[in-house]
Parts: C-alpha cells; structure tokens; sequence
C-alpha cells in the first residue's frame, strides 16, 4: 500500500516533522493518532513562524497610520490576500477575510438581507422577498444552512433543499422543480463534511445561473485538499476557513466575483470600511476593505498565507492523491468488519478526506472513546450536520479524516483500536450489519 | 479504561425502567445537541412538599452507553424515594461527575451511581451522564415540585 502513496517516507516523515504537536502522547503516553483534521487541522511550524514573526517585528494596525511598522504590517496583509488568492486563481482583491467560513457565509446571506429594505438596492439580484426561494441541500454543514433558514425568516422567501441519496449523494432527480426562476440563490457544499461527496460544482452552477440565481459553494473541506480554481468552479461565491488547511485559528476567506463585491451591500460596519462618513451617513470603501470592518486579522492572514505556501510546497494533487490513497485503504478496512457501515459514496468512487461511519448497536461516542483510548482522535457526534444524519437515519457517526501527515500505521492503528469495540461493548461480529 | 464499568455495560444494554408509563404528573424532552441524544422522560409525584414521593419515573432514552445507563440507574435511585432524597442523589451525582475526578461518590447515597465516578475524568462525557438527571429534575419543576434547593441544572456547553 505504502508503494503508492505519493510521498516517499522520507518525505512523510518530514511531513511530519513540521508538526510539533504530532511528537507529543495522548491517553497514558501513546502516540497522538489525529483523525480529525476535518474538524480543525493543526499547524506545521512555518505558519507558527510567521504569525510570530508578524507580531516580533511588524506588527501595527493595517490600513491605519503612516509610521513603518503599519506600512510594513499593510504591505504583509495585503501580500497574504495576494498569496491566497492566487492559490484559489482569483484576483486578490476579491478575496476577503473573514473570522471564518461561518461568517463568510453569514457575509453572504446578509448581503441579501441588507438589501432587501433599502430605497435603492444597486441590483435586484440580491433583493428577496416572499415567492422568492433559497435552495440549499440536505447535506449542508449548519453554517450553510441556518444562515439562509435565517434569510428566509427574515426576507419571507421560502427555503427548500435537494435531498441525498441512499449513497450519500445528492438526489438531482427532482432538480428542475427546485431550482426555477423563483431562485434567487442555491448554496452547497463543494465536498461534505461528513459523507465526503463531491458534489458537481460546474454542472449545478450552470443550471443556478441558467435561472439567474446566485451560486454559495461552501469549499471548508475542499480547498486544503483539491486543487481548486475559482476561474473554472462555475461558484459565484466560495467561502472556507483558515484553520481546517494548517493556517491559524479566527482567519477565513470568502471569495467573490468582483462585479458582486460591487453591489453587495457591507455586513459589519464600522471602520477601514468607510470611504466617507458624516454624522448623517457613510459611503463605503471598495471591495475588499468594504466587508473588512475593523482592525482585521493580520497576523492570522498571514499565518494562513503561509499555510498556502506550505501547501504549494508540497503540491495539492499529492497532497489529494496522499490522503485519497489513505481513505481508500480506511474504506476496504472497514468493509472488512461487517459490523461496520460507512456512510457516504463506495469505495472507489472519488471523495473528499473524511470517512464516516456507524458501528450498529454501539453510539458513536462510544466508537470515539475507545478510539481516544488507543490515542486514536475522531470527532463523533453528527459534525454540525443533524439533517444529513437524520437522512442517513444516524443518531451520530464516527468520523476519521485525513491530513497530509497521517500515514498508513495510522490507519491500521485505528483499524485495531476499532476492533475493540466490539470487544468492550460484547457485539456479536458474526452476524451482518443492518 | 475505567470509564466502562461492567454495571454501565449492563444498564445500558438492560436500562431498568425503560419506556413511557401512565400516570405522570410531566414530561420533558431533553436533547445533548453536540451529539443528538435524546431522552423522553415522564415523572409521577404524589404527596406535597416534604412528604412528596417520586412514585414513578419513565424514560425512553437514544443515545450512548453513559447517557442510556445513566438513565437507567437515576429510575433505579429515585423511583420509591422522597423528592427530598431523589434531589440529594442528583446534588451527589453532579458533584461526583463534575470533579474531574477529585470525588468518588458514596455508594450509599447514589447507589449504582458510582460505577459513573470514571465519567467525571472524560469532561466531553459529563453532558452525557448528567442528560438524564438534568431532564428529571426539570420534569420536577414542571411537575409543580420545588428543586430551589438545587443549584443551576443545566450543565454548561456548547454545540455545533
């Protein structure tokens, strides 16, 4: 197996090497075994480096001031956006941070929102009122759903969703009765959190835009391990955070078509976002710095602009080609354990880094005990994605996903820490899960 | 691992007392939104003030090992008892489960509740054995029965 893994164990091992947090023991001294970048991933050394280097030797309120320090503190912020829009082929100023990808979402909805009840909106694509309608899917993470539940509430137009399939894709059968000319804007997830889908960007952006309506990809768990490109995904709008793709915490990125940047009506307000401001009123700052209120996130930018170099470094078609080497191997594990039933497409069938699944007859927080007991870490629960597991007709799952620094040990350790589970809980292995 | 005592084992996969039963003075439906458990919980009190007895507690409980068997052993300790005891047993609980650790618990009071002493160590797992504690003690108040002499009930956390 370990022959076709892209990296040579060299090349893992100082993979690895960047991590500081993968030399320390969990649980009584046993190797930490992170299963869970999915969840946040950690930080390899030179995004730590340059975080601190912002704070040691630049640091100063960006967009402010005109002593050195904010104009070298400007220039790092501004050459970050720069980094990371390249990364995602877009132009840098339309990248925006974020806090995260929840609030790039958020961003958006509000957008809609704001517009709704002013006296002049710059553009009628981002008016919504009652007969209106938001499609989302049911396989949405809930930072892509309660944020339009809450459009829609606010707006009176009316939510719907495409539902999944029994293999964990989503059911476009009914699809034209969905997306009509009443959809002002379909938000979805470019790979799922949980079932590691890949949905169809491209093919649900071209029948969104052949109705006029706006296209919200939520791309968390799929810009730190597909090559994406913003210039041929067909999305209108991408949001994903910092720290699921070994950049810091409280930094995210939601990207945009310039044109929409334009009209779009500001979320937070406040300072860096003004061009002008009286006591009566306020014009705004183009895009980006419209939608950047306040001192921003420096040095978290930064970090993560780092972090795409890391990335770069390393190449994400290998970085892809590792971690799907490694899902795959997880997914022929787990189909030899009857009493396991992984949730989401069949081995073979292309997938995000993220594998999940259900141990019939014991609770997934009962699976991720006796994992964290091997040192093996995995998120269970339903991963802020209750629909999707009401769907699937899970309480919970047990989620294992992937980085570019697991390896193959790891997932046989997990294999044989799984294997006590039904151990523990006294399953009867012989007989075929439901 | 000590977090899986046989007894919880047992309670989880037999809970005593398990499934909703006529009369009951409440009912209350308790969910642990970080993992979707849920518990259906019903409470029959007769009597008033001290001499109030809990004279039935019934449950339908989905969720993990802890929380199902956690369930279990609260019917078990309160079911026959004073609202008095039954308060003080959940008072014993909480702080047992809430001491990383630091407190053993006294068999005499909590009865099987001890074998849960290892939970307290395992902070995510608190919610889950306290789930069914926190819903009898809000299906008290909904009951009509005074549980002031408790402190706050709902266990602090966050979901996503």
């Amino acid at each position: 197996m370990a022959d076709v893994l892209p990296f040579t164990d060299g090349e893992l091992a100082a993979i690895r090497g960047d991590f500081p947090i993968l030399t320390r023991t969990v649980r009584d001294g046993r190797p930490l075994v992170y299963l869970d970048s999915g969840a946040t991933s950690h930080k390899p050394t030179p995004v730590l480096d340059a975080e601190r280097a912002f704070y040691e030797q630049h640091n100063a309120a960006v967009h402010r001031g005109a002593h050195q320090l904010a104009e070298e503190a400007t220039d790092d912020f501004e050459a970050a956006r720069a980094t990371i829009a390249s990364f995602i082929g877009a132009p840098a100023d339309e990248v925006v941070f974020t806090k995260n990808a929840t609030e790039a979402l958020n961003l958006v909805a509000y957008a809609f929102s704001n517009a709704a009840p002013t006296d002049d909106p710059k553009d009628e694509r981002f008016v919504l009122g009652a007969g209106d309608e938001i499609l989302v899917t049911e396989m949405e993470h809930h930072a892509n759903l309660v944020p339009w539940q809450e459009l829609a509430r606010r707006t009176g137009a009316t939510l719907r969703w495409v539902p999944v399939d029994a293999d964990g894709a989503l059911d476009l059968s009914g699809l034209d009765e969905l997306l009509t000319e009443r959809t002002k804007v379909f938000a979805f997830t470019h790979v799922s959190n949980v079932l590691g889908t890949v949905n169809p960007v491209a093919d649900l952006a071209a029948r969104a835009h052949a109705v006029g309506a706006l296209v919200v990809v939520d791309a968390c768990q799929s810009v730190p391990h597909l090559a994406v490109d913003v210039a041929t995904l067909g999305a209108d709008f991408i949001a994903f955070s910092g720290h699921k793709m070994y950049g810091p915490m409280g930094v995210g990125v939601l990207w945009a078509r310039g044109e929409l940047l334009e009209v779009m009506p500001p979320f937070l307000t406040g300072g860096s976002m003004i061009e002008l401001v009286t006591m009566e009123r306020s014009t705004y700052a183009p895009a980006p710095q419209k939608f950047e209120a306040g001192v921003p996130n420096a040095a978290q930018a930064v970090g993560l602009a780092a972090a795409v170099r890391w990335i770069e470094g390393l190449g994400v078609e290998r970085i892809h080609a590792h971690e799907a080497a490694l899902v795959d191997l997880l997914q022929r594990g787990l189909a030899e354990r009857p009493w396991v039933r992984v949730v989401g497409p069949a081995v073979g069938t292309p997938r995000g880094g993220a594998v999940a699944f259900v141990v019939d007859g014991v609770h997934a927080h009962d699976v991720g005990q006796v994992l964290d007991d091997a040192g093996v870490a995995v998120r269970v629960g339903h991963h802020c994605a209750w629909p999707l597991h009401r769907a699937l007709g899970a309480t919970a799952t047990t989620r294992a996903s992937f980085a570019v620094h697991n390896t193959v040990a790891e997932v046989e350790t997990l294999l044989a820490a799984l294997d006590r589970v039904p151990v523990v809980f006294g399953l009867d292995t012989e007989r075929e899960a439901s | 691992m000590d977090l899986y005592q046989e007894l919880i084992l047992e309670h989880s996969k037999r809970p005593h007392h398990a499934g909703l039963r006529d009369p009951f003075d409440a009912e209350v439906h308790h969910i642990n939104p970080t993992c979707g458990d849920e518990v259906t919980l019903r409470v029959d009190v007769t009597g008033d003030g001290a001499k109030a007895v809990v004279t039935d507690v019934s449950y339908e409980a989905q969720g993990c090992s802890i929380s199902v068997a956690s369930a279990s052993v609260l019917a078990e300790e309160v079911i026959g008892h004073r609202v008095e005891e039954a308060l003080a047993t959940f008072e014993a609980m909480r702080a047992m489960l809430t001491s990383r650790g630091q407190v053993a618990g006294d068999e005499s009071v909590i009865g099987d509740g001890v074998a849960f002493a290892g939970v307290s160590k395992y902070p995510a797992r608190v919610k889950c054995a306290l789930l069914g504690w926190t819903a009898f003690t809000d299906a008290l108040a909904r009951a009509g029965v005074d549980i002031t002499s408790t402190s706050s009930t709902s266990p602090q956390g966050a979901s996503s």
